[in-house]
């Protein structure tokens, strides 16, 4: 196994999890239970390819897919923050949601239902190995960026106010539900990207083609402790888990499938405490009366 | 996250408020729902050019229309009600089962194994309840795990069963792909015992379609659930714990106890549901057969507001929602349902709240 060929090719699979786990972070930061990054980013992935289909620049379905990540996440935060309704059930139905809505439109647009025409995307050169593509180079900047925003801005402090002391934000005139809605937002166009990169890194859209990435991103936020650093070495880790179980693949050292739980399991793990806690900010999921 | 705030929205008006205060804090918002799913399936008929009298009524046909139809839904439907009955039973106890999808799949696949190490002949009688027995104990343990997580480290069940999905799916997958399968296909062989006669075998109009008597389990089940939660001593202490899990302590409740039990049933239900497929429509476990309904079950429980006569009239509707989608194909994409699936979970899960708010403001108004 070539070193250089593992770390070009986790790095890859790790883009779309560094950008949904960042913003899985902030919202959780925030007070807000992120189980729809699933949601937002297969949203992202969907708008990227209608507007770089439409227009013929990958440039312009950076910007669609970000908007689409972003309308998600302001259904999720109107029902949320606006109507108080439970954050866990609303974030099953976005993610419903944005199955069945990518479906009926890649049907409505492309007259599919499994794929759609081949779009372009960035970069290309084979010997590059997906290095000309800014997006990866965006991606790996987002954590630090996003750690720097959580830990050195006022908005990054009200953030983090909203999420562990609400009434003490307020008490001091900080108004929760607009951070919440910021910090909201933010998830959803940065996991929107995360699906950006997906669909144009493959040059098209397919039915469901998120497949539980989302869900791998909230992992690697569990498992990062609500960190932005920690929870982007999360995702690297996670992504080298893949990349090897890729490599193994044919081999029969190990069955696939024991590869594929090891988010999950180390998630569980985390959560029970059993290397140090992981504990999640105090108003996390809480309706505010 | 301590205590799914789910559980606070749905629980039962306390303090015997009357009966059609409460019905109407119960029926208005999955109605609110059906009015706001009807609204935006026009828009989507709309966009599509056809008209949307003509495109519901093909629906209806397709569906209540004949008996094949029918058979369907109720075929898709009595999946959904255990799922459903699953997830309804955790959130009276306050607690959010995720796990549904891999509890059904879990449960299913040890139904699948006992009829296959049965012998052949054995008497329905016989083979029913212990492939029964099977499919309970497998999903009761995939549910007990969260719950032993949450009582013994505080870990929360949302997070723990979504993750359990994806292991204990994985864990299937690898059964069935290296070890079980037909060569070429992703499931077992046939079961040799525990094949549940179907609906067709008794009355011929519901020829071709899957509805089986795993049917009249599932209205049993409804049955079982409701007198153990309203009329026994568990489920008071079920209810209790899910209402205030610190007032029920104070009270003598062990709320750990209740949790573990409560998830632990959650999952043998959701388990049992394996055996319509299994038993009733394949005769055979196949990879990936949940496809959703596990997850289709919470928004079954939420339409169903957690009482399992609800739980049961919203099986029946989203099952007819996934049939109408096929009866409506050649004029409208069957995607459409998706859609309106997420609007349907969505609008209940603001509407509850709301109509809540909105009715308890009117009466605090009129009282004063």
């Amino acid at each position: 196994m070539n070193p250089v060929t593992f770390l070009t090719q986790m790095i890859r699979i790790a883009i779309p999890y560094l950008f949904a786990a960042s913003g899985g972070v902030v919202a959780e930061r925030a007070g807000i239970v992120s189980l729809t990054l699933e949601g937002f980013m297969l949203s992202g992935a969907f708008g990227a390819v209608l507007g770089a289909n439409y227009s013929g620049s990958p440039w312009v379905g950076v910007l669609t897919g970000i908007l689409a990540g972003l309308i998600f996440s302001l259904i999720h935060a109107v029902a949320t923050i606006r109507y108080r309704a439970d954050q866990v059930v609303v974030g099953v139905a976005i993610n419903l949601l944005a199955i069945g809505v990518t479906r009926f439109f890649l049907k409505l647009f492309f007259d599919s239902s499994s794929n759609s025409p081949r779009v372009t995307g960035f970069g290309g050169n084979i010997k590059a190995a997906g290095f000309d593509n800014p997006l990866l180079w965006l991606g790996l900047l987002v954590a630090p960026v996003m750690a720097f925003v959580i830990y050195r801005t006022p908005f990054g402090l009200r953030v983090r106010a909203a999420g562990e002391h609400p009434d003490a934000a307020e008490s001091v005139g900080v108004s929760v539900k607009r951070v919440r809605y910021a910090a909201v937002a933010l998830s959803g166009m940065l996991a929107g990207l995360g699906g950006v990169y997906l669909a144009l890194d493959q040059h098209q859209f397919t039915d469901q083609m998120t497949a539980g990435r989302g869900f791998i991103a909230i992992s690697a936020v569990i498992f990062g402790r609500w960190d932005p650093i920690k929870a982007a070495f999360a995702c690297l880790l996670f992504a080298a888990a893949e990349t090897l179980q890729i490599q193994l693949q044919g081999s029969h050292a190990i069955a696939s499938q024991f590869i594929e739980m090891i988010p999950y399991a180390l998630t569980i793990v985390a959560l029970a405490g059993v290397v140090g806690r992981a504990v999640p900010p105090a108003a996390l999921g809480k309706v505010e009366g | 996250m301590t205590g799914s705030p789910l559980a606070a929205e749905i629980k039962p008006t306390v303090s015997g408020a009357p009966w059609r205060e409460r019905a109407e804090e119960a029926l208005i918002p999955p109605l609110v729902a059906l009015l706001v799913a009807l609204i935006c399936g026009d828009l989507l008929i709309l966009s599509y050019g056809q008209s949307p009298a003509a495109v519901y009524r093909l629906l209806l046909e397709g569906t209540w229309g004949n008996a094949y139809g029918f058979g369907q839904v109720l075929y898709k439907a009595t999946t959904l009600a255990f799922t459903g009955l699953a997830v309804s039973f955790g959130l009276r106890a306050g607690l959010f089962n995720i796990g549904g999808e891999s509890q059904l799949a879990a449960g299913g696949f040890a139904a699948a194994l006992t009829g296959l190490a049965l012998p052949v002949g054995t008497p329905l009688i016989l083979a029913l309840p212990l492939c029964m027995i099977a499919a309970g104990a497998a999903g009761g343990v995939v549910g007990s795990v969260p719950a032993y997580l949450k009582t013994r480290f505080g870990a929360h069940e949302v997070i723990v069963t979504i993750m359990l999905n994806f292991i204990v799916l994985a864990l299937l997958n690898w059964f069935i792909a290296g070890h079980l399968h037909v060569p070429e296909t992703l499931h077992t062989p046939e079961i040799h015992a525990g094949v549940l006669p179907r609906l067709a075998d008794i009355s011929p109009q519901f020829h071709g379609s899957a509805a089986n008597l795993a049917l009249i389990v599932a209205v049993l089940a409804a049955g079982v659930v409701w007198f153990y939660l309203f009329r026994s001593r568990g489920g008071y202490d079920l209810r209790a714990v899910g209402l205030q899990p610190s007032a029920a302590e104070y009270g003598g409740i062990s709320v750990g106890r209740v949790w573990l039990r409560a998830l632990t049933l959650s999952g043998m239900i959701a388990g049992i549901g394996g055996i319509n497929y299994v038993l009733g429509y394949k005769h055979y476990y196949e990879d990936g057969f949940a496809s959703g309904a596990g997850f289709m079950g919470i928004a079954v429980a939420l339409v169903g507001r957690n009482h399992p006569i609800g739980v049961l009239v919203a099986a029946f509707f989203f099952a007819t929602l996934s049939q109408g989608g096929l009866a409506i194909h050649a004029f409208v994409p069957k995607q459409m349902m998706d859609v309106l699936q997420g609007v349907v979970i969505l609008a209940v899960a603001v509407s509850v709240p709301e109509v809540r708010r909105i009715l308890r403001g009117a009466r605090r108004r009129s009282d004063a």
